[in-house]
């Protein structure tokens, strides 16, 4: 689950590092009155929205008044924010966050991450700050420094001292550094964060380490223990079929194409696409119905399914395990009569209770073409939706 | 003879008199699933499907010899579980439960580090040695003894490798699912290298998915130390990059586990590549027949 900025630096100020003093706003009054409330000459009026690459396409201003600050979040407010991460619709900006502003020496990339490769979280740093992380990784890997925790007994300090003293800090600056790195790993371990990202950590003019920007990604499976940390999520974010979709359990991902997919199986969904692509088509969505499905969560999968546009054919793809075909076929049957189904629907049943399910399809007299493999499925949802262009 | 289990192999359910450890204990049962008891803490003493139902591992150990731990413990307490089975000397855990945090897995693989015991999963479809035994959630009927191995990531779409290959008279000798998390117990390296000292099977049938670099190394391990034939197929060609695709590891970050790269390295290390999900029983008889 991806966080705000603002909420993100709430998390870490808790455990301890070092974040620039600020305040959410909501509204241009509230931004103009948290400049007030903030003090000082400066500050960075900041878009939140759950995308990168905000400094260069505009999303980060600075302002020298309050008449400034009210500018500043006037234009950012309420205006679709495009960066390289948002793709070219961009996002509606609904929130700021307004801080002080600080004059800095040095910027660094201070990151953390549960690496699957060593089953452990590794660290890593850089002096090439306030860059994307990707980029230097690309053009100049050696400038990336790591190390890795051992879990038993966590982050200890020498390995904090080691990428601080790599960094080319000074003593000062280290003794610093390796507070900031602790208290990182503590907040990552404590909130079940699946990767933590300050970049940049700047040097202040006054010597002091300072996070002006923060990342904090929290592992989906481990908000389980967390239900604090499950309201934070922001629904504006996310895509309203999405956000529909998790509401009824559904694991679903808007694409771009035409033929609308619904599948058992995180795996075979994905293979579900791959497969129509093969066929000439293109997918519109990842939907995985997942394994305890319900007549209810058909029918809600076919209206999300339905209210994408583009959506000109239909594959219902299942494979029954768990998941049994005669329940699928029951969801299937009361979803089309009480749904209007307005594009042509391809139907493959296969595993558990197949022969029952098929049956029920073929006598409930619908209107719907059946296929018999993944070849058969992809190809006739594909001709399908040719079709109905 | 097969990898894994066996007719032999002794099994017991943890999460047992839960509705899932029910269910799929009683198919198991049916199966011929040579299912010795179960555990439910603070049911120990009781008698669950006609079989004992202990407190902890170590009295189930100790009463029956079970050597196999299938779990369907619920998510927050499934790492407990894992770790109690590899305490009580079990040698095989299948772990079906979805949704275990990432940080208790990590600490998991660190315990069982020192320790013999083999995790399969979490958040798999579980083993089954046709005709012998099942552990997990696979639907049974599908399957049919024979000499192909099948290694995979995901639960359904392995159904759909495994019905492809018996739709064409072929059956398999093991089916191992390793599972859709970031971190897990077992991974395509460790399953191959079974399968290649296993003189029952023939062939093996890998289905990878995008995320991580475990199809990688597989491949890597193919060219260097497979004798036997190997048929890969990776979804998530059409997947765009930085959303996780249901599994919690099936995602590409920062431009990196495309299936492209996956399929290109497995081409170089001489596997059979089925570039559609619907060739994979296919490429598989060729390469048997071969």
């Amino acid at each position: 689950m991806l966080i705000h900025e603002y909420q993100a630096k709430e998390l870490l100020a808790e455990h301890g590092v070092p974040v620039p003093e600020g305040r959410p706003a909501f509204t241009v009054a509230e931004a103009v009155d948290a400049a007030e409330h903030l003090g000082g000459s400066r500050w960075a009026v900041k878009a939140q929205i759950h995308a990168g690459g905000r400094g260069k396409a505009g999303g980060v201003q600075l302002a020298d008044s309050l008449d400034d600050v009210r500018a500043r979040a006037e234009a950012l407010l309420e205006h679709e924010l495009v960066t390289e991460q948002t793709g070219p619709r961009g996002r509606l900006v609904r929130r700021l966050l307004v801080e002080k502003a600080h004059a800095f020496s040095r910027e660094f990339y201070v990151g953390a991450v549960v690496d699957r490769h060593v089953d452990s979280i590794v660290f890593m740093a850089s002096s090439e700050g306030g860059v994307e992380i990707e980029e230097v990784a690309r053009q100049s890997p050696e400038k990336i420094l790591k190390t890795t925790v051992d879990p038993t007994v966590g982050l200890q300090p020498f390995q904090a001292r080691k990428l601080g003293f790599g960094l080319g800090m000074e003593w000062a600056q280290v003794k610093q550094f390796t507070k900031i790195l602790t208290a990182l790993y503590r907040a990552f371990v404590d909130k079940d964060a699946s990767l933590v990202e300050l970049n940049p950590l700047v040097l202040t003019e006054g010597g002091e380490l300072l996070a002006l920007d923060a990342k904090f990604n929290l592992d989906d499976n481990g908000l389980i223990r967390h239900p604090d940390l499950r309201e934070l999520r922001d629904p504006n974010e996310e895509d309203d079929k999405e956000h529909e979709a998790h509401a009824h359990g559904l694991n679903y991902i808007a694409l771009d194409g035409n033929i609308g997919c619904m599948v058992n199986g995180a795996g075979l969904a994905m293979a579900t696409m791959d497969i129509i692509k093969l066929c000439g088509g293109e997918p519109a969505n990842f939907l995985d119905v997942g394994g305890g499905t319900s007549a209810e969560r058909v029918t809600a999968a076919f209206k999300i399914l339905l209210s994408d546009a583009n959506v000109e054919a239909i594959l219902v793809n299942i494979f029954g395990g768990i998941v049994r075909c005669d329940v699928i076929a029951e969801g299937i049957i009361a979803a089309v009569q009480e749904i209007e189904m307005s594009v042509p629907l391809v139907v493959r049943l296969e595993g558990t209770n197949v022969e029952q399910g098929r049956r029920m399809l073929e006598e409930s007299g619908l209107d719907l073409i059946t296929a018999t493999t993944l070849a058969d499925a992809a190809d006739k949802a594909v001709a399908a939706g040719k079709g109905a262009a | 003879m097969s990898i894994l289990v066996d007719s032999d192999s002794k099994v017991i359910c943890q999460g047992f008199t839960g509705e899932q450890g029910t269910f799929h204990s009683r198919q198991a049962v049916e199966y011929g699933t040579r299912m010795v008891g179960g555990v439910t803490p603070g049911k120990g003493g009781q008698s669950h499907l006609d079989l004992p139902v202990f407190d902890t591992v170590e009295q189930a150990v100790a009463a029956t010899g079970a050597s196999v731990s299938m779990q369907y413990v619920p998510a927050a307490m499934a790492a407990d579980a894992i770790m109690e089975a590899a305490d009580a000397g079990i040698e095989l855990v299948v772990t079906i439960t979805e949704g275990i945090p990432v940080l208790d897995m990590m600490r998991v693989k660190d315990y069982l580090k020192e320790r013999p015991t083999r995790l399969i999963g979490p958040n798999c479809p579980g083993v089954i040695t046709p005709g012998q035994c099942k552990v997990g959630i696979m639907p049974a009927a599908i399957h049919k003894p024979g000499t192909v191995g099948v290694v995979s990531r995901s639960g359904t779409l392995t159904y759909e490798a495994v019905y492809q290959t018996t739709q064409l008279g072929l059956g398999q000798s093991t089916c191992v699912g390793i599972g859709g998390d970031p971190i897990s117990g077992s991974d395509f390296v460790d399953i191959l290298a079974m399968f290649e000292a296993d003189p029952d099977t023939d062939a093996v049938i890998m289905v990878g998915e995008i995320g991580g670099t475990a199809e990688e190394e597989a491949a890597a391990y193919v060219r260097d130390h497979m004798s036997k034939p190997v048929v890969g197929y990776i979804a998530g060609v059409t997947a765009p990059p930085g959303r996780r695709m249901g599994h919690a590891g099936a995602v590409i970050s920062g431009g990196k586990g495309t299936a492209e790269e996956k399929f290109a390295a497995m081409e170089a290390a001489g596997i059979a590549i089925a570039r559609s999900p619907a060739e994979i029983g296919e490429k598989t008889k060729e390469v048997v027949t071969a």
